[in-house]
Parts: structure tokens; C-alpha cells; sequence
């Protein structure tokens, strides 16, 4: 990532299930399932030549064969604006 | 001087009541005419004229009373003042981290401040009239002659002790006692019916209580043995908290989700540890027998967390935090009333028999008859002193302290027990009911069903613990 065609990202503490579902949890003898489980979610902007790079850094990284590694989601995007200069597109990444 | 105060001060008192209450009324004409803050200063001004007349027509020196010859020892003295400071720790802030802990974090701040406040009020009830009321000179067996309005004639002795640090030291009891009630009524109750129930709890149940096991009462006259609290505080504390939560009904939510347990550990630890001064404080005096309840304590607080971790391994195949800490409270809860009267094997026994019932209280009881007692006030609190209280009457060793339980051939002292237990659920049951219905009719005692989603930290206090 630090070769340069990642110039920023955001990362955050979020709540979910997918397939695994939640888990148990057990206080004073009364069993609670616990629907949603803690996760991070990455948020990344990367220009199009770059995008099958990180989606190999990260499916590198974060695989460890079992249930619960997570998803990649590829999305389009539209424009990018940075509030300080106004820069558009390409310049504003 | 001769009888007649104790009998005036208690209708004076009453009158008190009622004046405040018809003064509050909405269809009093004066409630209309003068502004709130009007009234309220009316209200206390009454209240001060009141204590002072109080005071004037019943100044009866404790020294009427006074044994003979007896004499301050400068080590008994020093140790109870640091077992008071103990048992304040207790409260503020063991069990306030203890129950806070394991509230949802929308209601933490308000968990804690329910502990705060009742630390507060019992300190100025206790001085006002509750210490003369619970422990003053018997009448009847019921109450204490009310004698002395905020302490202002005592210099006497109480055995080896100045007796207002006897009084002090017996405040953090009551308080730490109404404290404890709060764990069934989290997440749910008006913070002002909380403090409503605070001043009346104190004054119709705990005092009286207290009077009667401790105080020279009836219960006393009848043999009841009670070292530490077992009737007093946990059976106290634990049935009425039954009672009010019956009243209550539940939460919208009624699972145990803890939102910051390490706080419930911290709490916890520093509840055992001023477990020590609650129990080895009760002997008064700083001899063996203040050793021997120091070391009992320390073993039924170990042997109740080791059971309870145990049954969590062979039922779950896991080892809880929560488990242990209850257990550990479980065990406390149990030595209490019998740490004085017992040797360590028998300590030892309590515990593991305590987390036994209490887990069969929380784990089972409790979701099959569906009554919200939110932190298990009922369940650890009630039972463990339940049990401690029989238990006294079946291992006291004569050896350690005079009373003979079961085992070592007594009978009577189990007797006793058991009555003074069957008249302590009754009474603490029915008077808080009653003193529940009261708040409930008068002014409500549930807050609505919107405040109670949003979480009480915001809708009673304006605050809140977590900032995101």
C-alpha cells in the first residue's frame, strides 16, 4: 500500500452479520445470541489501473480460509472533489 | 423529659408528612397562588422550625443510659473508623462501578447516581433521627426512643467506641443496604421516585429492622443472631427489591448485555475489600473475634467464586467473568450474618453452598417465573442472606463467639434463625410493597416507554457517559 497508488483510506468499527451470523454470549447462566458482530470496514479510492492490485493486497492479507474473512465491494465513482483547492477527478485523488 | 418526647417527636413527625404532602397537593388553592420555588422555601423553613421544636422538647442525654464504667480503647476506636471508610467504600464506588458495569451504556450514568444519591440522603437522615430511632433505648420492642436530633448531646461511649462512631459506621450499613436495591429497578425508574423511595425505605423498613435485630428489639429478645447484615442488609436489600420490581414490572429489554464489565470487576474487588471492614467492623472492637470474621469473609468470598466458575465449567465448558464476581459476591453475601459466630471450615462450606443457590436462583428461577430483578439483587443478595442466616444456626461454634448452631448440638439458635428470617420477608416484603403502591399512586414510578428506549442517562439526567 505504500507504493504509492493508495493515497489515502478510511477505516472503521462497524457492526454486521453475513453468512456466519452472530454469536453467543453468556451471562449469569442466561444464553444471549448476539445478532451482530464486530468488524472493520475499509473504504478505499483508487484510480481504475490500479484497482485488481489492491484487490490482491487485500484478499492476500485478510484471507485466512474461514468463514467470516469478508467481502470486496467494487463500485464506481463519480467524481472526487477536495474541499481545499476544489480540484476535481484525477487531481482531487 | 420524662417519656413524653419519643411519643410527641413521632406525631410531630407524621404531621410533618402530611403537611408536606397536602401542601403538594394540585388542588390546594396555595399551590396556584404561590410560585414553586416560593413553596419550596416555605417547605424547608417549615422543616428547620420543625427539627429545632423537635430537638428543644426532646433532649434526652444518652448517658441516662450508660453502662457502668465503661472506657474508650484507642485501638478498637481507630480500627472502626477505618472499617467505616471501608464500609463507604462499598458504595461509593464499588457498588456504583459493580452495577454500573453491567447496565447498557445508555443508562450508565443514571445507575451510578442512584447509589450516590441514597449515600447522600441516608448520611443526613441517619444524623436527622434514624441512628436514635434504630438503636436509641428500646420501647416495646418496636422502635428506639427518639431523642436526639442531629447529635447534639452525645458524648457517651458505645462499649469500647465514642457511640457517634458507632452511629456513623451503622449509616454506611443503611446506606450501602437502600444502595443495593437499586441493581432490580435500573434502566426503568423515575430518578426522583428513587430518591421518594430512598427517605421512605429508609425510614419504615431499614430502621425498624435494624431496631429489631440489632437495636434490642423483638427480634433480638427472641435470640435472633444476625453479626453482619445477613437479615439486616442482604435479606432486607433483596426481598424488597423482589417487591419493587414486581411493582415495576420489566424493561422493554430484560437480558443482561453488560456494557463495560471491567468496571463490574473493579467493583467487585473493591466491594470484597470493603467486605472487611462490613464484617470484621461488626465485632465492634479489634480483638480475635474481628480477626476471625476477617479471615471467614476472605474464604467463603474465595470458595463462592470457585463454586460458581465451577458449575459455569460443567454446564457451559466455559469459565465466566461474570460468574466469577458473582460468585465471590455470592459467597460474601452468605458469611455475613455468620462470620462471627463460625470457623473457617464452616466459611468455607457457606460459600460453596451459597453460589450453589444463587445460581439456581438467577439461572433458573428467575427466567421461569419471568420477574425483571435486572442485577439479581433478589437472586444473590436475597438468597445468599437467606441462606447465611439459617446457615448461622446450623455451624455456630460455641468456641468462637457463644451461640451453638445444629451441629454442635444446639437446636434453639436454628429456631431463632429461621423466625427471625420468615419475619424479615415478610415485613421488608409487604412495608416496601406498600411503600411502592404509595410512590406509584402519588406520583409514578416508571418512567415512559420513549425515555426508556432513549435510555435514562438522557431523559432523567440531560447527560451522557459515552460521547461518539
Amino acid at each position: 500500500m505504500e507504493s504509492g497508488f493508495v493515497k489515502g483510506m478510511s477505516v472503521s468499527e462497524i457492526r454486521g452479520f453475513g453468512r456466519q451470523r452472530g454469536h453467543k454470549e453468556r451471562y449469569r447462566g442466561s444464553e444471549y445470541v448476539v445478532d451482530f458482530v464486530e468488524k472493520i470496514k475499509l473504504e478505499i479510492a483508487v484510480e481504475e489501473e490500479y484497482l485488481d492490485k489492491v484487490i490482491e493486497i487485500i484478499r492476500e492479507t485478510a484471507k485466512t480460509g474461514d468463514v467470516g474473512d469478508g467481502k470486496i465491494f467494487v463500485l464506481p465513482m463519480e467524481n472526487v472533489v477536495r474541499i481545499r483547492t476544489a480540484e476535481e477527478g484525477r487531481e482531487a485523488l | 423529659m420524662f417519656g413524653v418526647p419519643e411519643g410527641l417527636s413521632s406525631i410531630f413527625i407524621m404531621s410533618l408528612i402530611l403537611i408536606i404532602r397536602v401542601f403538594n397537593m394540585k388542588s390546594n388553592p396555595l399551590f396556584k397562588t404561590l410560585s414553586p420555588y416560593l413553596r419550596y422555601i416555605l417547605l424547608t423553613g417549615y422543616f428547620l422550625l420543625s427539627l429545632i421544636i423537635i430537638q428543644s422538647i426532646g433532649s434526652v442525654s444518652y448517658a441516662d443510659d450508660a453502662t457502668p464504667t465503661p472506657e474508650l480503647n484507642g485501638a478498637d476506636t481507630a480500627w472502626m473508623m477505618v472499617s467505616t471508610a471501608l464500609v463507604m467504600l462499598m458504595t461509593f464506588p464499588g457498588l456504583i462501578l459493580f452495577y454500573s458495569g453491567l447496565v447498557k451504556k445508555l443508562s450508565a450514568l443514571n445507575t451510578m447516581l442512584m447509589s450516590i444519591v441514597s449515600y447522600a440522603i441516608v448520611s443526613v437522615i441517619w444524623f436527622a433521627f434514624g441512628f436514635p430511632l434504630a438503636f436509641g433505648k428500646d420501647v416495646f420492642g418496636i422502635i428506639g426512643r427518639f431523642s436526639d436530633v442531629f447529635f447534639s448531646h452525645v458524648t457517651s461511649l458505645s462499649g469500647s467506641i465514642p457511640t457517634i462512631l458507632f452511629a456513623v459506621y451503622q449509616m454506611t450499613f443503611a446506606a450501602i443496604t437502600v444502595s443495593l436495591i437499586s441493581g432490580a429497578l435500573v434502566e426503568r425508574i423515575k430518578f426522583k421516585s428513587w430518591i421518594m423511595f430512598t427517605v421512605l425505605w429508609i425510614t419504615l423498613v431499614y430502621i425498624p429492622l435494624a431496631h429489631w435485630v440489632w437495636g434490642g428489639g423483638w427480634l433480638a429478645k427472641l435470640g435472633v443472631l444476625d453479626f453482619a447484615g445477613g437479615i439486616v442488609v442482604h435479606i432486607s436489600a433483596g426481598v424488597s427489591a423482589l417487591a419493587m420490581c414486581l411493582l415495576l414490572g420489566s424493561r422493554k429489554d430484560m437480558r443482561i448485555l453488560p456494557h463495560q464489565l471491567g468496571y463490574s470487576v473493579i467493583g467487585a474487588g473493591l466491594l470484597w475489600f470493603g467486605w472487611f471492614g462490613f464484617n470484621a467492623g461488626s465485632a465492634l472492637s479489634s480483638g480475635q473475634l474481628a480477626v476471625d470474621a476477617f479471615v471467614n469473609t476472605n474464604m467463603a468470598a474465595a470458595t463462592g467464586l470457585l463454586t460458581w466458575m465451577i458449575i459455569d465449567l460443567i454446564k457451559d465448558k466455559k469459565a465466566t467473568v461474570l460468574g466469577a464476581i458473582s460468585g465471590s459476591i455470592a459467597g460474601l453475601g452468605a458469611i455475613t450474618p455468620a462470620v462471627g459466630y463460625v470457623n473457617i471450615s464452616s466459611a468455607f462450606v457457606i460459600g460453596v453452598v451459597s453460589s450453589c443457590l444463587c445460581y439456581v436462583a438467577v439461572s433458573y428461577v428467575k427466567p421461569s417465573f419471568k420477574y425483571d430483578d435486572s442485577l439479581d439483587v433478589f437472586g444473590i443478595h436475597g438468597i445468599s442472606g437467606t441462606w447465611g442466616t439459617i446457615a448461622l444456626g446450623l455451624f455456630a461454634n460455641p468456641v468462637i463467639n457463644g451461640a451453638k448452631g445444629l451441629f454442635y448440638g444446639g437446636t434453639h439458635q436454628l429456631v431463632s434463625q429461621l423466625i427471625g428470617v420468615s419475619v424479615a420477608i415478610i415485613y421488608c416484603f409487604t412495608a416496601t410493597f406498600l411503600i411502592g403502591l404509595i410512590i406509584k399512586r402519588f406520583y409514578g414510578l416508571r418512567v415512559s416507554r420513549d425515555s426508556e428506549i432513549r435510555g435514562l442517562d438522557e431523559s432523567e439526567h440531560e447527560e451522557s457517559a459515552y460521547e461518539f
